[in-house]
Parts: C-alpha cells; structure tokens; sequence
C-alpha cells in the first residue's frame, strides 16, 4: 500500500516536471517565431482586441466595485483614528501593489485566458491547426504567437484600468457619498505613492503575470485533447493554474519588491 | 508494392502509436498522374498513410520518399517547402471557422505568395467556381452543408495549385448526390491539373467510379492492388469480403480476446463436465 502510494506520487512528481519542460520548449518555439507580430502588426492588434478589448468591461466594472468596497472598509477603519483623510492612500496603495494586478489577472485569466485556450483547443480538434501546417502554414507564428503577445501586452493595460477604476471607486464613495474632504484624498495619495516603489512595481508584477497567464492559456490549449471533454478539460485547468500561478508569483515577487530585503 | 513509376513511395516502413503498431513492414508506391484509392477496415492505418506523406508523422523506420526525395529526413524548412507541393482535404472540412468562404480559399494565396488583393480575388473566385460555390463566397462555414463545406474546402486545397492531392475519407457522411459531385470533382481536378491524387474511404462505390487504382490495406500490409475491375474479379477471400461488404471471411467478428469462460469466471471443470 505505501509503496504503491510512493509510486504513484513520484510519477505524479515526474509527470508534472516532464510536462514542465514540454511547456517550456513550447513557449521557446513560440518566442522565437514571434517575428510575424512585428511584420503582421494586424495579427497582434486582432488579438489585444479579443484578449484585452473584450475584456474591458469585466475589469471596468470589478474594478469600480472592489474601489468602492475598499474605500468604505478603508473609511470606517481610519474614521476610529481620525484620520479619514488617509483613506485616499490606502485605496491608492492597496490598488496598485495588491489588488490591482493580482484581482485583474485573475479576472483576465477567466475570462480571456480561458477564451483562448478553447479558440486553440478547438482549432486542433477540428483540425483547423493541421490543415495550416499542410499548407506549409506554421500555426505556432501565425496563431500561438499573436495570441500570446496579445495577452502578454493587454495583462498590464487592463491592470492599469482596474487600479483607475479602484481609485475612482473609492473616490465615489468616500468623497462624493461620505463627504471626505477631497483636497486630503487626492493630496495625501499623491504624497505617500511612490512612482517606483508602487507603481513600478505593480506593474511588474502585472507583467509577470500577463507572461504567466498568456503561456499557461497558449499551452492548454495547443495541448488538449482533441475532443469536446479534452478542450472543456483544458479550459478548466488553465483557470486554476494561473489562479494558482498568479497567487504564488505574487507571494514571490511582493517578498522581493515590499520586505526591504528581509 | 512499388513500381518505377512512383512518385509517393513508402518503404519497409516501420510505424506505432502509443495504442499499438499500426504497420510492422509497409511498401507502397503511388503513380504520378492518377488517382488512387486507399481502402481498408477501421484501424488498418489508411489515413496514417497521408500523415506519413504529409511530414505530419514519421516513420519509426523506413523511408517515405516523394520523387526521390526522403520526405522523413526533410528540416523543418524543408518540410515547410515541400508541403506548398501539397494539398490536403480532411475529413471534415477543417475550415477556419471564423473567416468566411471567400478568406478561406484566399488564406493560403495569402500566405504563401505576393500576389496583390486583386488577383487573389480572381483566383479565389475561379477555385469558388471550379467546385460550383463562387455564388457562395461571402458564407460562414456554419451556413454550409457537410457537401458544401467539403467543396469549400476543395477549392482551398487547390488554391495553390498543388502537384500532389491527399484526400482523408472525402465522402464520409455526405449524401449520394454530393458524394456524386466530391467524386466527379476528384476525377475531374486530376485530369484537369495532372495531379497525383490519393484519397483514403470506405466507400466501395465512389472510389471504383473514380480511382484508377485501388490499394486494399488489411492488419499494417498490401493485402491486394488493381484496377477497380481486377478488384471486382479477385478471388481473394478478403478482397471478397471487403468489396462484397460480407459478414462471413477471413476478418472475424470478434476482436482477440481471452476465452469466454474465463472472462466470465467459469471454471474450466464446469466445462469438462459438460
């Protein structure tokens, strides 16, 4: 019995290592034949359009929401101190560390990352992608590639729309609704938000995740299994593992960027 | 299996799944110029074969070679440039559901060649009409038929005049009368460009009516190769089978397996017994 428990857990550990590496390669051969995104400059806007465009509203529309909640929650924490003028830092700061870029990778991951990991899915089972390759089209350049820069480059875009989203949100509520003076929220945001130390940051993080989530979804699905339960498969595991992806990366990278070297 | 005379050839060919083998040591050629039909049961590696010829698979051994070249030892560079040589109808279509009839004839011109947008239109709208559906050009795929998609299709193949056809079971779910059509379409576009077709199906009475030459596959090897007429003529067990669609002959009804009794779990004396 333990031995069979032993076993089936190493090969679950060599499984998830070998598909690791066939992920890699994957996104290597995609990264070097992604020259058609600068010559086809079309290919790569279609894709911003259906990776980021289209998932403007979702983003918009979470991101008021989340500004909204925030500054209430923010407002009758600070009101015990007196200092409800700070609520502007908190909603700012919270936003473009934190939740900004994590929320809108996860939002992005649902509901982009997920569209194209069933577009390709469904390409290779139709055999749409093998009827390119036999006419001597290359489906990693002319498919995977646009639609994994397109991800990579709407990921921060949308991050950025969130946090203004967030901070126009809170605004609403604590300004316009509660009556903060808006003199302090606006003044106090801008002298405690550090352009490098926040927002840079948040970007970056943003970025990693936009690479995270673009690979994960380009993969499922150039690698699902040709039926209709193989892509809903495929579907389903790139929504949790970039979740799970973008969660780590986010522990990873907030212990470098914010602990001062701790 | 192989004469001089062909331009596809499949040597000692050697290839497996991870299910299983599917040809142990498989020789086959295909003439230049005419149309060959590629039959056998489900499983027995038909469309394996296009896959071989079109660099989509390689052999475990062996050589797949066309005019002389070893398509299995071709770079990817190579392999690339070999396959605009190439045009290959699947099963279904396989056509880009999101562009219409018109963009999807016009992807490969678009791809491979500089023409400028004019002269791909004409040439798009010739290849429409050529398969009777350039009144059709501004459809989705989801508007058409299984026929019409498969004419569509067709054309695209065609775009850009290849040397050689592949077809994956091209009559596979269509009515008699666009069965007729694919047919007569198939026969006509060989005459027409002098190509060398090769389609794989089970359908013993389109494939007779076009193909010049049919090559029976059973378990991975030749079983029998002639004329639609020799075929009908043939003596042999399988090819009467086969071409008669009878139920009785030399392929069984039962896939291997163990004995009955012991699937059941009867005991070996239960039987004695008896």
């Amino acid at each position: 019995m333990i031995v069979k428990t032993l076993s089936s857990l190493g090969h679950a550990i060599i499984d998830s290592i070998w598909r690791l590496g066939v992920a890699s390669s994957f996104i290597a051969k995609v990264l070097t034949r992604s020259s058609i995104v600068l010559r086809r400059p079309q290919l790569l806007v279609d894709e911003i359009h259906f990776a980021g465009v289209l998932s403007m509203v979702i983003i918009v529309v979470s991101g008021l929401f989340v500004g909204l909640v925030l500054g209430l929650q923010g407002y009758e924490t600070l009101k015990r101190y007196g200092s409800t003028g700070a609520v502007g830092t908190l909603v700012a700061l919270s936003l473009v560390r934190e939740l900004g870029p994590v929320v809108s990778a996860l939002l992005f991951a649902s509901r982009a990352g997920s569209a194209i990991t069933a577009e390709i899915g469904i390409m290779k089972t139709t055999e749409q992608l093998s009827a390119m390759e036999m006419m001597a089209v290359d489906p990693h350049a002319r498919v995977i590639s646009p639609m994994f820069w397109g991800g990579f480059i709407s990921m921060p875009l949308l991050a950025a729309i969130f946090s203004a989203f967030g901070i126009l949100g809170g605004y609403l509520i604590t300004v316009v609704v509660i009556g903060v003076d808006g003199g302090a929220f606006w003044s106090q945001m801008q002298a405690s938000v550090d352009f490098y130390h926040d927002i840079l940051n948040g970007v970056i993080k943003s970025v990693v995740f936009g690479f995270a989530v673009s690979s994960i979804a380009v993969f499922e699905g150039y690698s699902a299994v040709p039926t209709a339960e193989g892509v809903s498969r495929a579907v389903t595991r790139t929504v949790v593992t970039s979740a799970l992806a973008v969660l780590a990366l986010d522990f990873v990278l907030t212990a470098f960027m914010f602990t001062g070297g701790v | 299996m192989l004469k001089p005379s062909d331009v596809i050839k499949l040597t000692k060919v050697k290839f497996s799944y991870a299910s299983g083998a599917i040809f142990d040591d498989l020789s086959v050629g295909f003439p230049r110029g005419k149309v060959t039909a590629v039959m056998g049961g489900s499983g027995s590696g038909k469309t394996t074969i296009l896959k071989l010829i079109g660099g989509q698979i390689k052999p475990n051994s062996g050589d797949v070679s066309y005019g002389g070249e070893s398509i299995n030892q071709f770079s990817y560079d190579q392999l690339f440039r070999f396959r605009r040589k190439l045009g290959m109808l699947f099963q279904f279509g396989a056509l880009f559901t999101d562009l219409n009839v018109f963009d999807n004839v016009a992807f490969p011109l678009r791809e491979q060649s500089s023409l400028p947008e004019v002269a791909i239109r004409d040439l798009v709208l010739l290849k429409l009409h050529t398969v009777g559906l350039r009144g059709a050009s501004k459809l989705m795929p989801s508007e058409l038929s299984g026929g019409m998609a498969r004419r569509v299709a067709l054309a695209r193949a065609i775009a850009l005049d290849p040397e050689v056809m592949l077809y994956d079971e091209p009559f596979t779910g269509l009515d008699p009368i666009s069965t007729a059509i694919t047919g007569d379409l198939i026969r006509r576009l060989n005459n027409a460009l002098g190509i060398t077709s090769i389609f794989v199906t089970h359908d013993i009475k389109a494939s007779f009516k076009v193909a010049d030459e049919v090559v029976l596959l059973s378990r991975g090897q030749v079983t029998a190769r002639g004329t639609p007429q020799e075929l009908i003529a043939s003596q042999d067990p399988f090819v009467r089978q086969f071409v008669g669609g009878e139920v009785d002959g030399p392929v069984p009804f039962h896939v291997v397996s163990e004995s009955i009794a012991k699937d059941l779990g009867i005991p070996v004396s239960h039987w004695l017994k008896k």
